[in-house]
């Protein structure tokens, strides 16, 4: 591309407009309630995709959220706001979309661990269950603020994960795999059998507290009223942008470069001196810390825990927002968890068939588009640079 | 512990053991002959299973009575059937990734063990319940002093004994059995020898499928229950069977069956507790495994080419 850098840049407003159609469309497909017009929204959604992919409409989007990240970060902030704002009085809205969001947490750890090091975790949904029974048990038997609890929910799934990290560091692909995936089967049975935690039936969670404001009460602000998930709403939002930006930074970090270089070639990594054990240990804990903390939120949202929500089909289903989202690429993390998490949500007669829906999605998303649905772009090393 | 209850745990013991065994020969073979894992070869064994339960269902609203007959029935309908399931798997969803990373493949079979799960649960009469197994076998039971010995138990152990010696003579004293060791040796110079690479991948998957079959009726034969999620169980405990063993050898995933389903027994045994936290202990042991040998008690030589 000739020119400086200043006007090699790619314009901005394909992405604004693109999220601004995006938050309408969102908007559109949480409010209407008729089965039929779902299923009609949902059809005129992929085929004005495909229809902008084909006449290439999108590539003028992926270039203006490559060149102007920061700026389109806060546009998608304000788009998510508006979808807040929109719904403010309904609860099952806000707390579908609040679920998008935490959910979008966990896929960002889990993100560092498949995507930038390559560690595979397939009990995802175990990390996010410890969170979550962490907050169960600190808010009903302690006073610890809740915003430490979450923090501990993180720092405890990191823990409970480092018991793994040895298996995980003395085997690789699908050795690593079982051993995951044994932890997952092993949690769920281990909460069904253990009464402490109270067995099948799980427990209530109190709801979040934070400086005497609680957060399980209805707003009111100068005669409108809001529903109290519009807190968690909010908390939830600050996770996810917290969390957005230490994955981002950290990808483009040398330590982002330190974790794709292990995943791509873990002994040429070696042969140039990076530490493989250590920087498989970092992205596994900070993973798991990451997939904690948004299951310590999740569990004061939802007010329940129990451990049929922690299955290994759980964990399978953040892999699959994973792959269907384009391994390594933030943005098409979040655009999945939506696409996951309130498809089934609002199509009541998928609901039933959702695992074995999304299951078969990602063997047609592998064999025929194994990059995912919006791929991870090239590294840029510097602003502007075209590789 | 008296001799009998001894007796009687060391007969439980041998029993998983030849499950396991079953269901790790599969993998072993799978991974002589593609260098992969199929996830989902555990799920085969449940659908497996649950063809033998439609395939009985059905013979008895047909008005087939003899047991016998149904036993020999259903069981060459499931082996056939998922004989058949493993080729198209083979052919269709494992074959097509051989040059993709390896991921891809393990989340694929990983995917398509979720389908075929997910399949029962939803489709099958009620699938999410736990449905009860027929008991074809005679019931009798011989008691020796404390020892008592269930015939049926008696008759699944040699029947899947049977099995193991038919797969050993197939392996190595059949012309298929030698292709079948040639492509896990080396694939270039087999082709070159003149065996049909596919062909044996698919017989293989078929043999390996075919075995989970058996294992998953004999499950159910055993526990006079099956439900959706017994495959995942096996599957998993399998696996780490033929990791025990150390992959690619035949002799070392009977071996590791066995070895496995020994720890379980004696962890049942000598742990109070471990009753009601059995599979949380079995997975444990799984999980200890691969951090102490991650490789295989029989470890596989190799050195990595850079």
């Amino acid at each position: 591309m000739a020119g400086d850098a200043k006007t090699s840049r790619a314009a901005v407003w394909p992405g604004i407009i693109a999220l601004a159609i995006a938050a309408g469309y969102l908007i559109a497909l949480l409010a209407v309630e008729k089965q039929s017009l779902i299923i009609a929204l949902l059809a005129v959604g992929i085929i004005v995709v495909i229809a902008a992919a084909w006449f290439g409409l999108l590539d003028g989007v992926s270039h203006a959220f490559s060149d102007h990240e920061d700026a389109l970060g806060g546009f998608a902030i304000l788009a998510l706001l508006a979808v807040g704002a929109f719904f403010h009085e309904d609860h099952f809205v806000l707390l579908l979309v609040t679920t998008v969001l935490l959910y979008s947490v966990a896929t960002l750890g889990l993100n560092i661990q498949f995507g930038y090091a390559g560690v595979l975790n397939f009990a995802g949904a175990s990390f996010f269950g410890i969170g979550a029974y962490t907050s169960a048990v600190l808010n009903a038997h302690t006073a610890l603020p809740h915003l430490i609890v979450l923090l501990i929910g993180g720092l405890l799934a990191a823990l409970i994960g480092s018991l793994l990290l040895l298996p995980v560091l003395r085997t690789r692909g699908h050795y690593a795999a079982v051993v995951t995936i044994a932890f997952a089967l092993l949690f769920k049975t281990f909460l069904e059998v253990n009464d402490v935690l109270g067995g099948p039936q799980g427990m209530q969670v109190k709801g979040m507290t934070i400086l005497g404001w609680s957060f399980n009460d209805n707003i009111e602000i100068g005669g409108i009223s809001l529903s109290f998930y519009m807190n968690y709403f909010m908390i939830s939002l600050l996770l996810l942008i917290g969390a957005f930006v230490v994955v981002r930074r950290l990808e483009r970090s040398w330590i982002g470069l330190n974790l794709d270089a292990l995943r791509l070639d873990e002994t040429a990594a070696s042969c140039f001196g990076l530490d493989v054990v250590r920087w498989k240990i970092t992205a596994f804990l900070i993973g798991n810390f990451l997939i904690g903390v948004a299951g310590a939120m999740f569990g004061m949202v939802g007010s329940f825990v129990a451990p049929n929500n922690y299955t290994f089909a759980d964990s399978l289903i953040l892999v699959s927002i994973l792959l269907l989202g384009g391994i390594g690429n933030p943005w098409g993390l979040i655009v999945a968890t939506f696409i996951v998490v309130v498809v089934p949500e609002k199509l009541q007669t998928i609901q039933e068939y959702r695992f074995l829906l999304y299951a078969l999605l990602v063997i047609g998303v592998l064999l025929f588009r194994p990059e995912g649905l919006l791929p991870r772009p090239v590294r840029r090393y510097f602003p502007g640079w075209q590789p | 512990m008296d001799v009998g209850l001894f007796a009687q745990y060391v007969m439980n013991g041998l029993m998983l053991g030849m499950m396991y065994a079953l269901v790790a020969v599969g993998f072993t073979l799978f991974f002589g002959v593609l260098d992969i894992i199929k996830f989902s070869h555990g799920d085969v064994l449940t659908v497996g299973a649950f063809v033998a339960l439609a395939t009985f269902a059905g013979l008895h609203a047909a008005g087939f009575n003899s047991q016998l007959l149904d036993l020999v029935i259903m069981l060459a309908v499931a082996t056939l059937a998922m004989a058949a399931l493993g080729m198209l798997i083979a052919r269709y969803l494992v074959m097509p990734l051989r040059s993709a990373p390896a991921l891809n493949t393990l989340l694929i079979t990983l995917m398509l063990g979720t389908v075929l799960r997910e399949a029962v649960r939803l489709f099958y009469p009620q699938g999410a319940n736990p449905k009860p197994f027929p008991a074809l076998l005679p019931q009798n039971s011989i008691d020796l002093g404390s020892l008592n010995l269930r015939l049926d138990n008696a008759l699944m152990l040699a029947a899947g004994a049977a099995v193991i010696v038919g797969l050993q003579y197939l392996l190595n004293r059949t012309k298929l059995g030698l292709a079948i060791r040639a492509v896990a040796q080396d694939e270039e110079t087999a082709r070159t020898m003149g065996v049909n690479f596919t062909a044996i991948v698919l017989v293989t998957f078929a043999i390996g499928s075919g075995l989970a079959a058996f294992a998953g009726v004999m499950n159910g034969l055993y526990y006079n229950e099956i439900n959706f999620g017994i495959g995942l169980y096996l599957g998993v405990i399998g696996f780490s069977a033929a990791i025990i063993g150390g992959l690619g050898s035949i002799y070392g995933a009977i071996l590791g069956g066995f070895l496995f389903a020994g720890l379980q027994t004696v962890g049942t045994v000598l742990l109070p507790f471990a009753s009601a936290y059995k599979d949380v202990f079995a997975f444990a042991v799984v999980i200890a495994i691969m951090a102490w040998r991650p490789t295989g008690l029989i470890q596989e030589k190799i050195s990595e080419r850079v």
